[in-house]
């Protein structure tokens, strides 16, 4: 089975080539391809039912243009589609023109709301606004000391006048807060609410009488991004009790697809307005539509690395890098530099799922251990400067004492300088735009899933020199773990031959 | 991953980030960057993490089944039976269900069977979260037994559903916990989950059913990354009368677990229960973690049951989920927790499925008590009421 909606969509019309228009038959073909991915990413039905219906007359009878293939149409269309659902452009908060700002949180149980308090006070912080938080979570055990906790974190004053765990009225709690803000010049009020589910009448009536008691600006709707179908019914029993103005996404940093924010979004029309993506505080940020189309789709999402990137990198170094790998005079010193940039990132897994097209290498990037890095790092820095500026003076015996030094085989040290020339190649033919005619094994165009993992299961006897001790990743290493003498493949990817790489559209706009 | 993928993937970020992040640092230079992250790893714990104080989740006055027992201690509360639960829950379940019962059978019971009937009847089960290749089986069998039968009486259709249905739910799978060790040993049952699955709470009702076989028990409260989890896990053994091995908030979970294993062979217990910290199972190094739990464990006693905890509301990463926990620590039962909501659990389906891993208990409401064994005749005669 094809991971990706373009891998099965690929795979469904290979006849199709030379056709001018798509005709109503293979639009009917790949209805079904792109309801059964959609519903995959838990969109629920009935969204989806629509959305096909949306794509199909879209799709009908719409000019195949030169630079695409017809997958690929379909695709652009289901991805317009979907960022225009998803809500065009991202909404900002609305900040109430006198008097604080008052923001209501409010969801199920376990969907993060304390943990998103903590986030968007920082957030707001970060945005010269001076949050405090309300704890009028009196339900929940312990809900008032870890918000009071994550408030300390945030730097942001918390106001907790109930110790909670069922103690206090919440009302009168997120009253006394607003007045408390108004009396210490608090510009924005943060109100975390207890969970609750949508079917329990007496604590959405209480979620309601916060919201009538505090007149909030915003009333966010916390959910979590692995939920399945149900999101319709709680986002609707949520819309009905608390009229929310604007969604949250949560535990994005898990691998679900997420089309919870379709459905949301589609069925109650509001917007989603912010994504959270890890036990960080900082791991938050504002909601962009057309990078939650390209996740539905599992399609990567190559903007948000990049403005990772943004965040760890030296603009000044990475333009001399540029530069550098332009003119082919990129060295191990630079590499090691930019791989440390890198792993301040954030774990090398969350980097890899965010590339285009990684779905297909889930399983390996799922089991990859970041201790790896290291590894190379030590090689590196065993070298002398001179090693690492011009490689290719490592001889035998220079070897041999690199792979002492690093605690590592000589093969290691091989594998590491001979990967380098041809990923130093294969960077600076991307550099200089254009395809990649030296990588085809690259997974920026899935459809080959399948197929690489069948290359790689007969070489699996080969490997075993180094087997986990974690069944899991042993697992992993055994399907993953790509042959390193295969051949032209410089990458250690399956050879895959007639799918030539290309630049996510973002990166070529960009380039 | 061997290092040369590594060192291949490591140099296409650098490329993409250097070529992609230099050209956009150009054009977005001047935008808003947010600082760098301080290294500080907060509590995400959202759902509940019970402290000192009594869980209000959980009913301060004694059960009505042991509303009548004068001889046990007035302090330990008697935990009622696990037999029956089902029948008792099957009413709330029935209220959450029921859309998904009722719609089938409006559907079978028209008088004939047209193509938008089938999708009516796929798209209620996908609604359900079963997913998209157990509807295709329970659609194409339904289908065909139908045509073959040439069935026109919906009462027989109706029949023939519910066939289906239980086939796919399997009743022939062991859905017994598996709580006896050997040699002497107490058996280990290992609890594990993603984040706000309710783990704890699982563990305390678990506690709850097996004092209720009159077995005793001891609880490890392997959980030391949760502030005050251990507490929760405390109050709830403490209810029963069962011991809590802990240890230091952010502790080693493995010593824990080794521990209150070792704890559980001294005192002679027959069950330890072991209750871990809930995990992203995209998080490697967490989830190595959990095989080290089981790993070091194991050096004390077997463990036998890995009891998964999935929340009825997750969607179609609840197979992932299951598939990695599964390699991980061979996952051999599933618990369904929060079905008293809207959800309707249907994951579970699918996971059963494709991993063979059998429900064993299912999580029905807020009560300590609302825990029960998972019977797939019952559970389908719920759906379909």
């Amino acid at each position: 089975m094809f991971d990706t909606l373009q891998g099965r969509l690929q795979s469904a019309f290979k006849n199709l080539r030379g056709k001018g228009r798509l005709s109503e038959a293979d639009i009917d073909t790949v209805a079904r391809e792109i309801r059964v991915a959609l519903l995959d990413a838990d969109v629920a039905v009935s969204v989806v039912r629509e959305f096909i219906a949306r794509v199909k007359e879209r799709a009908l009878g719409a000019e195949v243009s030169q630079s695409l293939n017809p997958a690929q149409q379909v695709i652009k269309i289901v991805n317009d589609e979907l960022i225009e659902i998803l809500g065009g452009e991202t909404r900002r908060i609305r900040y109430a023109k006198n008097g604080p700002t008052v923001i209501m949180l409010a969801g199920l149980q376990g969907a993060g709301k304390t943990t998103l308090a903590g986030k968007l006070g920082l957030w707001l912080k970060e945005q010269g606004k001076s949050p405090m938080l309300v704890a009028a979570d009196l339900q929940r055990p312990n809900a008032v000391t870890q918000l009071q906790v994550v408030g300390e974190r945030a730097g942001v004053t918390v106001f907790a006048p109930e110790p909670g765990n069922g103690v206090g009225d919440p009302v009168q709690v997120a009253t006394a807060g607003l007045a408390e803000a108004r009396r210490t010049l608090h510009d924005v009020v943060v109100v975390d609410t207890a969970g609750r589910l949508g079917i329990d009448a007496d604590l959405m009536q209480q979620a309601a009488d916060i919201r009538a008691a505090v007149d909030p600006d915003e009333v966010l709707f916390v959910i979590d991004a692995m939920i399945g179908q149900d999101a319709v019914v709680t986002a609707e029993a949520f819309l009905e009790g608390v009229d929310f103005t604007g969604v949250v996404l949560t535990k994005l940093d898990g691998d679900a697809r997420g089309g919870a924010a379709l459905s949301v979004r589609s069925i109650t029309g509001r917007p989603i307005m912010f994504a959270s993506t890890g036990e960080k505080l900082t791991d938050f940020d504002a909601f962009h539509p057309d990078r939650m189309a390209g996740r539905i789709l599992d399609m990567g999402d190559v903007l948000t690395l990049i403005e990772q990137a943004e965040k760890a990198f030296d603009a000044e170094q990475a333009a001399k890098d540029a530069e550098k790998l332009m003119g082919g005079s990129f060295t191990l010193d630079d590499f090691l530099k930019q791989m440390e940039a890198i792993s301040k990132m954030g774990s090398m897994t969350k980097i890899m799922g965010l590339l285009p097209g990684m779905g297909q290498y889930k399983e390996q990037i799922e089991n990859f251990d970041d201790r790896e890095v290291d590894k190379i790092k030590a090689i590196i820095l065993s070298m002398t400067p001179a090693e690492r500026e011009n490689p290719k003076i490592i001889d035998g015996s220079r070897r041999a004492r690199i792979s002492k030094g690093s605690g590592t085989q000589v093969k290691d040290v091989n594998g590491l300088v001979d990967r380098f020339f041809d990923a130093r190649k294969m960077m600076q033919q991307m550099a200089k735009g254009g395809g990649m005619p030296g990588m085809p094994g690259m997974p920026g165009m899935p459809g080959a899933g399948k197929r690489a993992g069948a290359k790689q299961k007969p070489q699996q006897k080969k490997k075993g020199k180094r087997v986990s001790g974690n069944p899991a990743k042993r697992a992993a290493a055994a399907t993953g773990a790509a042959p390193a003498k295969d051949g032209a493949n410089a990458f250690g990817f399956p050879a895959q031959g007639d799918q030539p790489f290309e630049l996510p559209k973002e990166l070529k706009d960009l380039m | 991953m061997t290092t040369n993928e590594l060192i291949a993937l490591i140099s296409i970020i650098v490329a993409v980030v250097v070529l992609g992040g230099g050209a956009a640092l150009v054009i977005t230079r001047g935008r808003r960057q947010l600082p760098p992250a301080p290294p500080t790893r907060e509590i995400d714990q959202p759902d509940g993490a019970t402290p000192i104080s009594p869980d209000p989740e959980v009913p301060a006055e004694p059960e009505p089944a042991e509303a009548d027992h004068g001889t046990v201690v007035d302090t330990l509360e008697r935990p009622e039976a696990p037999q029956g639960r089902l029948v008792r829950l099957r009413a709330r379940l029935a209220k959450s269900q029921g859309s998904l019962g009722k719609g089938l059978l409006a559907v079978l019971g028209r008088s004939t069977l047209d193509d938008a009937a089938w999708e009516e009847i796929e798209d209620t089960l996908l609604a359900a979260d079963v997913g998209v290749g157990a509807t295709d089986e329970l659609v194409a069998n339904l289908r065909t037994k139908l045509r073959v039968e040439g069935v026109t009486d919906p009462e027989v259709a109706k029949a023939a559903l519910r066939a289906e249905l239980v086939r796919l739910v399997d009743p022939t799978l062991d859905r017994s916990l598996s709580s006896a060790g050997a040699d002497g040993r107490p058996g280990v049952v290992l609890v594990v989950g993603v984040n706000g699955t309710g783990k704890t709470t699982t563990v305390g009702r678990l506690a709850r059913v097996l004092v209720a076989d009159e077995k005793t028990v001891v609880l490890g409260a392997a959980d030391t990354f949760r502030a005050a989890a251990a507490d929760q896990l405390q109050t709830w053994g403490e209810r029963v009368g069962v011991p809590t091995v802990r240890g230091p908030e952010g502790g080693d979970p493995a010593s824990v677990g080794f521990e209150s294993v070792q704890r559980g062979i001294a005192d002679g217990a027959d069950v330890v229960l072991v209750d871990t910290a809930g995990r992203l199972h995209t998080k490697s190094g967490l989830m190595d973690e959990l095989g080290k739990v089981k790993r070091v464990i194991e050096k004390q006693a077997p463990v036998t049951e890995v009891l998964l905890v999935i929340d009825a509301t997750t969607g179609q990463n609840g197979l992932t989920q299951a598939r990695v926990f599964g390699e991980v620590v061979d996952v051999t039962g599933i618990v369904l927790t929060k079905l008293d909501g809207t959800a309707k659990g249907g994951i579970v389906i699918a996971v059963q499925r494709e991993l063979g891993v059998p429900v064993k208990f299912v999580g029905l409401g807020e009560g300590a008590d609302d825990l029960a064994p998972f019977d797939a005749d019952e559970f389908v005669d719920a759906l379909l009421s």
